[in-house]
């Protein structure tokens, strides 16, 4: 019986003990040493703790030792979240203050970062946690109590308050989900994942847990090749990396610069997008110079990772939209209209066990996401609301169209513009912020009012608030903001403004 | 070469264009940063910077980048 994925990983270590396991360029890991590894600081937290079912934060570099620290926080019978090392404070405070967590994980080079705060009892450097005995029987009897609906992870988004969200995942989601998307696309021990998705971003998790199911092999792009496409498709071909789970924009960077004309990939099988709609033009590209076998996926952190997921199966002209497709197997989308009846347009809503534990330390927000399945009366069932407007079209398959509320996806990541103007809003020279969302340049665009504060300084402002992928990518000074006649701002004004080129 | 700097400013003001040698060895632009960036020089200088130009080389430093502009147009 697997109740817990390390016994996925512990299997294919006896089977391939030397078989290399995560890379990242020429620097990489066997799974015998990467279990040793993650053993190793698995032993050393609970023997420091003495306790399990606890938060751990892991505040590391994207690295071979973020996924053992990642994978030695499980064996130490715990659950983590990883923080994005670029966090701004205030964000780093925020998710910490949720969870209050019984031990920080840092890295010698990120471990000034996070000296400032005080209120961080516990911090650990790896370097040292890597040190020490393993210790068996703690390890065996750590395993023997743990069950399946313990938590693997917390990952955070962002929350409509400013508040982030996190949202709680148990090893019984991850290995539900991963054994369906493991059958969907035929991983196995040959597959080579080229791993482009942070850590802390769901998309990671099908990287991370399809490689650690099917013993298969994993390589960390690192980030900067993502600026030189050319550079990027060398790195696939040198790496031999055959399966790729990228987020659209990043195809997009390939696909615009024209790269797949000087460099052809060699080794690619399967592409895999998802975080947010993919544009025909660039998949078209794509196609053109790739025979690969290409699937959209759709799903929000609250179902893992996705609950629904298309293969491409014929052309698509550039006015038209790629579909999510279908349900994957052990998972069921409803789609509910307004009045909770199945309809062919509505909310998309998701039953089945890839469905999160909840949102952690709250309790108001996860009973609003995840309800009691309206259509079944007779015992408790939950469903998760995603908040997506969707509808299917005449071949049955399902088609996303919008957010329900005021959330955006950009470069991936679920944004809130309510979030970003209220961080400029609290900006003293500020008379007044508007955020819109250009969805065909796929750009955030601020428009202010201010007396004092130039474009140039008010980006800086903003760098030191936002998330780097929450930075408007322009910003625009007006005299005078639109109101509608209700005396609201004239969002659609600005926009369709915007669109048109009048500023 | 001002107006050059001045589009990287957009990027990241906290870095002095004139000496810095090392903009993307130092992680100074964020890696979708260069695509826009490339966007805007193409623009404002009229030239066509492709695939092949793109090369962590070719834009470590703002003389370098300037260099690139000059070869292209």
């Amino acid at each position: 019986m697997v109740k817990n994925v390390l016994q996925y990983l512990e299997l294919n270590e006896k089977e391939n003990p030397d078989k290399i396991l995560f890379s990242e360029e020429d620097k990489n890991i066997t799974y015998k040493d990467f279990v040793y590894n993650a053993k190793t600081i698995g032993s050393n937290i609970n023997r420091k703790l003495n306790m399990t079912n606890k938060s751990i934060v892991i505040f590391m570099e994207k690295s071979i030792e973020c996924l053992v620290a990642m994978m030695g926080t499980v064996y130490s019978g715990n659950f983590y979240t990883i923080i994005d090392t670029k966090s701004p404070r205030e964000r780093i405070k925020n998710i910490c203050d949720k969870l209050e967590p019984e031990m920080i994980i840092v890295d010698r080079k990120n471990h000034e970062k996070i000296k400032g705060y005080t209120e961080l009892k516990n911090t650990q450097l790896y370097e040292e946690l890597k040190i020490g005995k393993i210790e068996k029987e703690r390890l065996n009897q750590i395993r023997r109590t743990m069950i399946d609906t313990d938590l693997i992870y917390v990952l955070f988004t962002s929350g409509s308050t400013g508040k982030p969200k996190g949202i709680a995942v148990s090893h019984r989601s991850v290995i539900s989900y991963i054994s369906s998307v493991v059958e969907i696309f035929n991983f196995d021990k040959n597959t080579v994942f080229g791993n482009q998705t942070p850590f802390y971003f769901s998309m990671s998790v099908l990287d991370i847990f399809s490689t650690i199911m099917v013993g298969a092999s994993l390589n960390i792009i690192p980030k900067r090749y993502f600026s030189f496409p050319i550079r990027l498709l060398e790195y696939l071909n040198k790496y031999k990396i055959n399966t790729i789970y990228w987020v659209p924009s990043a195809l997009c960077i390939v696909a615009n610069l024209k790269a797949l004309d000087e460099v052809k990939p060699k080794t690619l099988t399967k592409i895999l997008f998802a975080g947010e709609i993919m544009p025909v033009k660039q998949l078209n590209e794509w196609r053109k110079n790739v025979k690969a076998l290409y699937a959209n996926l759709y799903g929000p952190t609250e179902v893992t990772d996705i609950c629904t997921y298309y293969i491409l199966d014929r052309e698509f002209k550039e006015n038209e939209s790629i579909p999510i497709g279908k349900a994957c197997d052990n998972c069921n989308v409803l789609i509910l209209n307004n009045d909770g009846d199945l309809s062919t347009k509505g909310e998309l809503c998701v039953r089945g066990s890839f469905l999160a534990s909840g949102y952690y330390k709250d309790k108001e927000k996860t009973k609003k996401a995840f309800v009691q399945n309206p259509l079944n009366k007779n015992y408790p069932e939950k469903i998760y609301k995603t908040g997506d407007i969707v509808k299917i079209n005449e071949n049955g398959e399902i088609i996303y169209m919008c957010r329900k509320d005021f959330q955006i996806k950009h470069m991936g990541y679920r944004i809130e513009l309510g979030e970003i103007e209220k961080n400029v809003n609290a900006i003293k020279e500020i008379l007044l912020g508007i955020c819109v969302y250009d969805e065909i340049k796929s750009k955030i665009i601020l428009f202010y009012q201010s007396q004092q504060l130039e474009k140039h300084e008010l980006y800086k402002k903003l760098k030191e608030k936002l998330l780097p992928y929450m930075i408007p990518n322009e910003i625009i000074k007006l005299e005078n903001i639109p109101y509608n006649q209700n005396g609201k701002v004239d969002r659609k004004l600005l926009k369709n403004n915007f669109m048109e080129g009048v500023y | 070469m001002e107006k050059l700097v001045e589009i990287l400013k957009k990027y990241n003001p906290d870095v002095d264009y004139y000496t810095n040698e090392h903009i993307i060895d130092e992680e100074a632009l964020d890696s979708f940063d260069i695509i826009s960036l490339v966007a805007d020089i193409d623009r404002e200088f009229d030239v066509e910077i492709t695939a092949k130009d793109i090369i962590p080389e070719n834009f470590n430093s703002a003389k370098k980048i300037y260099e690139l502009i000059e070869r292209l147009s």
